[in-house]
Formats: C-alpha cells, structure tokens, sequence
C-alpha cells in the first residue's frame, strides 16, 4: 500500500488485512480509532498491550491491530483477560467486546469482573442488535425497536449496562457514542489510566441490521438519531425521568478509587510465597 | 492536505456529514468498486481539527499540514 497515503492509526494496523471485514458505516472502525487516540493521549506503550475479544463483530478489532492479542470463545473475554493480568500484572490488558458478547451470554463475567475491580479496561461496543448473525433482538435492543426475532418490536426492557456495571463496583464507567468521538477517546484515556475495572459503553450504529429495520437506512441517519436521543449526564439529573424515556444518557458514570484486585492477590503471594512473585508455576502456599 | 484512500473507503459518506467545515463532497466518478468516494472539495476550509480521521471507519482519510504544489 501506498505509505504517502496513510492514515495517522495506521501504524497500528495489520495493513495487510484491509480493508476491514465491517459494512460500510459501522461504528467498530470509528472505535478503533477513538481507542488508538486514547492510547496517545493516555501515553500507553503500545507493545505492553494486549487485546482481549469475545465472539462478535465488535470483536473481531483485535484482529486488525498490530499487538498481542486474543481471541477467545463467545462471552469469556472478561475471564481470560483477568487470568492474562493475575499472570503478568504490568500488562495492559483491554477488553473489545459486544453487547451480546458482555450482556447475554458473557453477562455473568461482567458483573463479576465488576465486583473483583481487576484492572482491565472493557470496551463494549453496543449496537443495540446481533449483528453478526443476522439481525436478532440482542439484551441491550431498545424497547419496540425490530429485529428479525421481533417483527412486531421488542417487547423487553434492555438493559442498562452503565447502571448495572456501576452497581456490581465498577470504578470507572462512561458511555458516549460513536457521534461523540472526542469525548469518547477521553473516556477511554480515563478508563486506560484508572487502575481498576473500567468499563467504556461505546453505543454504535449498525446499519446493516438495526438501521434497516428501523427506518434508519444508513450509518449518517443512525448517527443522527444517536445525537438526538442522547442527553449529557449532567442535564439528565434535572430533568423529570418521564421526559428521560426512550433518551440515552451519556457522560461518565463513576470515577472512584477502591482496593485492586491484582495488588490483593500480589500482597497474598508476597506474604504467603517464598518468591513473593506472581506466577503459574510456584505454589501460593507455604513451604512448612 | 487531504487525502481519501479509494481502496480503503467504503463510501459510507460520515466524514461528508459530519464535517464542521463541509470540506467533502461526493465525487462524480465511481472507483473500482463502484462507489462515489467523497472528494475533499473545499480544501481551503479545512482547519485540520481532525475529526474525519477519528470519525472515518475505514481509516481511509489523511490529513496533514502538507501544501500541494
């Protein structure tokens, strides 16, 4: 490819996959690139990084970045990236992951990754649908929206996962959307900086399945309507829940200090263990 | 500068929109996959803020302080 032309996150792509497998418009790319500014302004080492994903379309981003990553079976990424951090602590370890990925079959990881506040930062990039199998109603689909399962419109209430993540202890949690891109890299360069469980809910566009059956034919017109139901955090905390229905709320949710889990379980092996290092290999218990 | 890389875009016309300045517009022609890349029409406009590049998909947009000769 043509090094003059290039793109300023290029340098952090396998160019020679692309152009990338996502529908014209999808927000996973513009992700991508929030996430790689957050890494320049969050001063990261990109070679200490390692991309954990899921089964989705949203995890398929670590196949196109040039870094250590792993793609594991569908729901698990917040598992295998809390094994990947207790194993080797000064890794930086980022989660891609989806809405059906995070919240239906993955939902229970996340509550418990939530609860034990290891420091890994989850990304979930919720597109309100599944859009890698067709279109189906996903947990985080709003109410009467369609999918292919729900030609008359969703009959359930999605969830909330900002609320339910700020609930099970989370100490960093924003959601913006894909129209909101700068805001959106701040959130993940707070969210890359804060040691603990930080979780990034990117609300995405996906015009192949949720625009088109939703009167919104393209990424622009889902973009559009992304902007327009949105209301800051700020706003939303004077205004009367009736007039917050069918509204996204965005902004930053926590941002708190609270005891790690990877210091806890370093703190254990130093007091318990000969070596006083982390490792698969030597026993935590005591050698009497 | 402005550059749109034809192989990469897609043709999802999002910088076009969502450019503050309205520096894009769509082309005439087709590129080989038969879709109307946008074209940075009013390059003068462009203040470089850099939002095509972060909104871009397809990471087909460069944008530099590089004048053309």
């Amino acid at each position: 490819m043509d090094k003059t032309n290039q793109n300023r996150f290029m340098k952090y792509l396998r160019t020679e996959r692309l152009p990338n497998i996502f529908c014209p418009g999808c927000g996973n790319g513009t992700v991508m690139n929030t996430f790689f500014n957050a890494l320049e302004l969050a001063d990261k080492d990109f070679d200490n990084l390692a991309l954990v994903s899921g089964i989705g379309c949203s995890s398929r981003i670590p196949g196109y970045v040039d870094c250590d990553s792993l793609h594991t079976t569908h729901g698990r990424p917040i598992t295998f990236a809390t094994g990947l951090k207790l194993a080797n602590p000064d890794l930086d370890v980022v989660v891609f992951t989806g809405d059906g990925d995070a919240a239906a079959i993955g939902g229970n990881h996340l509550i418990h990754g939530s609860r034990r506040n290891i420091d890994i930062t989850v990304i979930c990039i919720n597109n309100s649908i599944y859009g890698m199998t067709g279109g189906q109603i996903s947990p985080t689909s709003p109410t009467g929206s369609y999918g292919s399962t729900a030609p008359y419109g969703a009959l359930e209430t999605p969830f909330n996962l900002s609320k339910l993540t700020k609930a099970a202890g989370a100490t960093y949690v924003a959601r913006w959307t894909t129209a909101h891109p700068v805001q959106l890299s701040n959130a993940i360069k707070k969210g890359l900086k804060n040691k603990g469980f930080s979780f990034i809910e990117a609300i995405s566009q996906c015009p192949t399945y949720f625009g088109r059956k939703n009167k919104m034919k393209t990424a622009v017109d889902m973009m559009h309507w992304m902007k327009d139901q949105s209301v800051l955090k700020r706003k939303a905390d004077k205004m009367d829940p009736s007039e917050l229905e069918d509204k996204l709320i965005i902004g930053e949710f926590v941002n708190k200090t609270a005891p790690e889990y990877t210091e806890k379980f370093s703190k254990l092996l130093e007091d318990n263990c000969e070596s006083g290092k982390p490792s698969s290999v030597r026993s935590a218990y005591r050698v009497d | 500068m402005i550059t749109v890389n034809e192989e990469l875009c897609k043709g999802c016309n999002i910088c076009k929109e969502f450019c503050p300045h309205n520096v894009y517009e769509e082309s005439k022609a087709l590129n080989k996959k038969g879709i109307h890349v946008p074209c940075p029409k009013n390059k003068e406009q462009c203040t470089q803020c850099g939002l095509c590049t972060l909104l871009c998909p397809d990471q087909a947009i460069k944008v530099d302080d590089e004048d053309e000769d």
